[in-house]
């Protein structure tokens, strides 16, 4: 009796393959180890670690100023924010009073920042889905930003213009003017992002239905930023928790319910919209006054656990501080944006082709040393 | 031409008739490769500057004036590159792949006619065989994809074996479409009608319009270009099937794409807007301007496909196939039978 | 019929893109963005408060200002700046005083935090607007901010 065991040549086999540290499509080095079959995407798993810097603990043992500019490494597309949510972590805990000119100076350089970080994004969401042009017209917009964070904080990324207290110095005569201009440019800009990319067909078919994140999923991950509130999840931290000048102004909280890459896509391109008009409302009203307010030369927090939370331009970033009375932090850490929306991938990618994880890792917006610290 | 035919002749009274046709065809050969060579690596400067306009950039600019030797620089460096391979692969299907590529891009290269004089090899099958040889230079994609032993040159390169069989349907029938009102596969025949009868895209109108977008479509997947360059899809592939290449054997891939691309472009000029004739015939008197207009003609199109490739992003595989499956296929389909009936009813438009 | 309301819509967006593109192409000879940077040298100038590496100002006697306080190595996150002092005899006042050695400054460790020259009471550190900081051997990194020979400009106190 013939006992071969019959073989299914026509069987499908998984194979896993290794997307990254070394891969256009995670923007630096996160490895992505996908089990794959044919081309559907059966399993994500994240691998971190190749850019960690152990900035939590080099906290501990800096001093309250110090601390500012390891945040600048974080998300370095948002590093403006990043430095002002320490900042208001030290400020709150002192107790300090702070000028209305520096609130409404640091929030007008965050917007900035956010859009600076939304064209950058744009310019590389158009090269993953394969259109490259996109990312010299991103580029184009972000330049001007960067110019004007240049003249007034003297870098382009890691600014450090904030310190414990207010700015580090005043801002530029030319500011006010330089903004204006890019306002002024900009809007004439933004409707062609549309026209270019968020309107064609390809790419409408590309974003549409994949990587669909419901509003249940949203929460109990803890997304956070355009990614929560593509799906309906109303997290707005300058809406819910308002800090700097942002109770001030009127703004939308740009929501979304379907949850798929498209709307996480929308609601980044709203937000510029939001963002300008952020702007447009205090440009014109900078108070007078001081660009800081007196602290000691040594900074000592009272003894306790602080918490504040800020909005980048990825979603909620936390800074816990506890304190021992020293000049040093007793503990510090950090919930950014990128680790809880990164967690979220193996969950939405699944089923999906290669293109798809690709486009729906586009719009999570990932920076890697935001998530590896 | 005089040139050739003093040449034919010095080479027959030279020696017996069957060397000197031989040595003649060697040289026809030599020529034909030396222009594509050079042709090859103008059209990759040509991207490059087309793609920097495109993007508010300068583009190369530096090396020779407005960076005229960019791409000779760099095909030397090409040259004097390493070759690397991988430890695991195939190595005889390896080395091979890259020459069936550019070996059939080349081969197909022979066909058009740049002038009514100028046409090195008149096939009377030679719509056939042009859409004969350029599907063969997938097989060296696909061998180049699988003998390297890396899985994600292995996904490009079965993307590529899916693509190219699907769209080579859809640029045969719209061939077939237009050869309807010609009623000849030979390259001259078909020129001649347009001779007489004018641009069969105006000859065509409608179907033909049709025709040519979905040639125009389906010639640009047949290249693997933007947008649908899937074989490639650098956010998603680092580089599909050539990964593993390096140096000259990854510049023949590169070349090939391009003179690909030139045969597609030629194609298309050479049926639907008649190869050397001039717009309105305004200048049949001078035959060799024919090279000018076939160039000039060729190069629009090829500008259009670049300009494809700058604006769009890329399709996912499923709707690549979508789109060959249920939109272009019967929708060609559909233009054949109206054309058919169009050239039953004498609605064509003749001059 | 929702088939072919789909090939025009497509098309039609697709034109539209098309059509930005094309806008840049046509006007890409004044639109381009390049900085050609080696050749646009002799014009191209950074904002005044660039900060490109930590300088020491000297004035035309060779003094500088700084008392040797040491304040900006304190405030360093990173150990950028050592500062080499001794007390000397003032030749004015006969009085012993700290004085500066040598200021050394690392560059290779700075990250351009600005919290030196924050830190500083004499405002004998400043930010030079320079940028082309490559060299072959990173121990040119580490540079002797204050020039040979050099002393404390008379009436600069902390």
């Amino acid at each position: 009796m013939d006992t071969t065991p019959i073989i299914n040549n026509f069987k499908s086999e998984e194979y896993q393959i290794n997307m990254g540290p070394q891969h256009p499509a995670t923007h630096g080095v996160l490895r992505l180890l996908l089990t794959i079959d044919g081309e559907i995407i059966k399993k994500v798993e994240p691998d971190l670690g190749y850019i960690h810097r152990s900035i939590e603990k080099m906290c501990e043992r800096d001093s309250y100023q110090q601390i500012v500019h390891l945040t600048d490494r974080m998300d370095y597309l948002s590093s403006h924010i990043n430095n002002e949510a320490v900042c208001l972590t030290v400020e709150n805990a002192l107790e300090l009073e702070i000028p209305e000119r520096v609130k409404v100076i640091r929030t007008i350089i965050a917007e900035l920042t956010r859009i600076a970080s939304h064209t950058l994004w744009w310019g590389v969401m158009g090269m993953d889905v394969g259109a490259l042009t996109t990312y010299f017209y991103g580029f184009r917009d972000r330049e001007m930003i960067n110019d004007i964070f240049e003249e007034t904080c003297g870098a382009r990324l890691t600014m450090n213009y904030n310190i414990p207290g207010g700015l580090m110095f005043d801002i530029h005569p030319n500011f006010v003017k330089r903004t204006k201009e890019f306002i002024a440019h900009f809007k004439t800009k933004l409707p062609e992002y549309d026209l270019l990319l968020s309107n064609n067909i390809i790419f409408r078919k590309r974003m549409e239905g994949i990587g669909i994140l419901t509003k249940e999923d949203a929460i109990s991950f803890g997304a956070s930023g355009p990614v929560g509130r593509a799906s309906g999840y109303s997290c707005d931290v300058r809406k819910h928790h308002s800090y700097s000048a942002y109770d001030k102004v009127k703004f939308n909280e740009v929501l979304k319910t379907e949850g798929d890459t498209y709307s996480r896509y929308q609601v980044r391109v709203l937000e510029m919209w939001e963002s300008l008009s952020i702007i447009e409302q205090l440009i014109d009203n900078i108070p007078e006054g001081d660009f800081f307010a007196k602290t000691n030369a040594v900074i000592k927090l009272p003894e306790g656990e602080y918490y504040q939370k800020v909005e980048t331009a990825r979603g909620e970033l936390g800074v816990y501080i506890v304190s021992t009375g020293t000049k040093n932090p007793y503990r510090m850490k950090f919930r950014s944006p990128g680790f809880s929306n990164l967690s979220l991938l193996n969950h939405i990618a699944v089923g999906g082709k290669i293109g798809d994880l690709v486009a729906t890792m586009a719009t999570l917006d990932l920076v890697i040393p935001d998530i590896d610290r | 031409m005089n040139i050739t035919k003093n040449i034919h002749e010095w080479l027959f009274s030279l020696m017996p008739e069957t060397t000197a046709s031989i040595v003649e065809m060697v040289l026809i050969a030599v020529v034909y490769l030396a222009i594509f060579a050079v042709a090859g690596l103008y059209l990759v400067l040509l991207e490059r500057r087309v793609a920097a306009w495109f993007q508010l950039r300068l583009g190369p600019n530096r090396v020779g004036y407005q960076g005229l030797l960019q791409t000779m620089a760099d095909a030397l460096k090409l040259v004097s590159k390493e070759l690397t391979g991988t430890l695991k692969a195939d190595k005889f299907l390896y080395n091979l792949a890259p020459y069936f590529v550019i070996v059939t891009a080349l081969m197909a290269m022979s066909l058009f006619p740049f002038t009514k004089e100028l046409h090195a090899f008149d096939i009377n099958i030679g719509i056939f065989f042009l859409i004969a040889i350029s599907s063969i230079g997938v097989i060296g994609i696909l061998l180049a994809g699988w003998s390297s032993n890396n899985k994600f040159a292995l996904i490009g390169a079965m993307r590529s074996g899916v693509q190219t069989i699907s769209y080579e349907l859809s640029v045969g029938l719209s061939l077939l479409t237009m050869v309807l009102m010609t009623g000849s596969l030979q390259l001259s025949q078909i020129v001649e009608v347009q001779e007489k009868g004018g641009w069969l895209i105006v000859q065509g109108h409608i179907p033909a319009l049709i025709a040519f977008c979905i040639y125009m479509i389906a010639g640009t997947a047949e290249t693997n270009r933007a947008p649908f360059d899937l074989v490639e899809a650098e956010s998603e592939l680092g580089a599909g099937f050539h990964t593993e290449y390096s140096g000259m054997k990854f510049a023949y891939f590169f070349l090939a794409e391009f003179i690909n691309m030139f045969i597609i472009a030629s194609i298309a000029t050479t049926v639907f807007f008649g190869a050397y004739l001039s717009p309105f015939g305004i200048t049949e008197n001078i035959p060799l301007l024919g090279v000018f207009w076939f160039l000039g003609k060729t190069l629009l199109l090829i500008f259009l496909m670049m300009w494809f490739r700058w604006t769009f992003p890329r399709l996912r595989i499923d709707q690549l196939l979508v789109l060959e499956w249920k939109y272009l296929l019967p929708l060609n389909l559909m233009n054949l039978l109206l054309m058919a009936l169009m050239v039953l009813l004498g609605l064509t438009i003749q001059f | 019929m929702s088939y072919f309301s789909d090939i025009y819509n497509g098309v039609k967006t697709l034109l539209t893109g098309m059509s930005v593109t094309g806008k840049y192409f046509l006007h890409s000879r004044k639109g381009a963005i390049t900085q050609q940077y080696p050749d646009n040298r002799d014009t191209l100038k950074m904002f005044d408060r660039f900060r490109g590496e930590v300088v020491m100002p000297h004035d035309e006697n060779n003094e500088h200002r700084c008392t040797g306080c040491q304040k900006c190595e304190l405030a360093c996150p990173n150990g950028s700046i050592e500062i080499i002092w001794d007390r000397q005899v003032d030749p004015e006042t006969g009085k012993k005083k700290k004085m500066i050695d040598q200021h050394i400054y690392h560059l290779g460790m700075c990250t351009m935090c600005g919290l030196c020259i924050e830190a500083c009471p004499t405002d004998a550190i400043k930010w030079a607007q320079n940028f082309e900081n490559s060299v072959y051997d990173r121990a040119y990194l580490t540079r002797v901010l204050n020039k040979p020979g050099s002393k404390l400009m008379p009436g600069v106190e902390d």
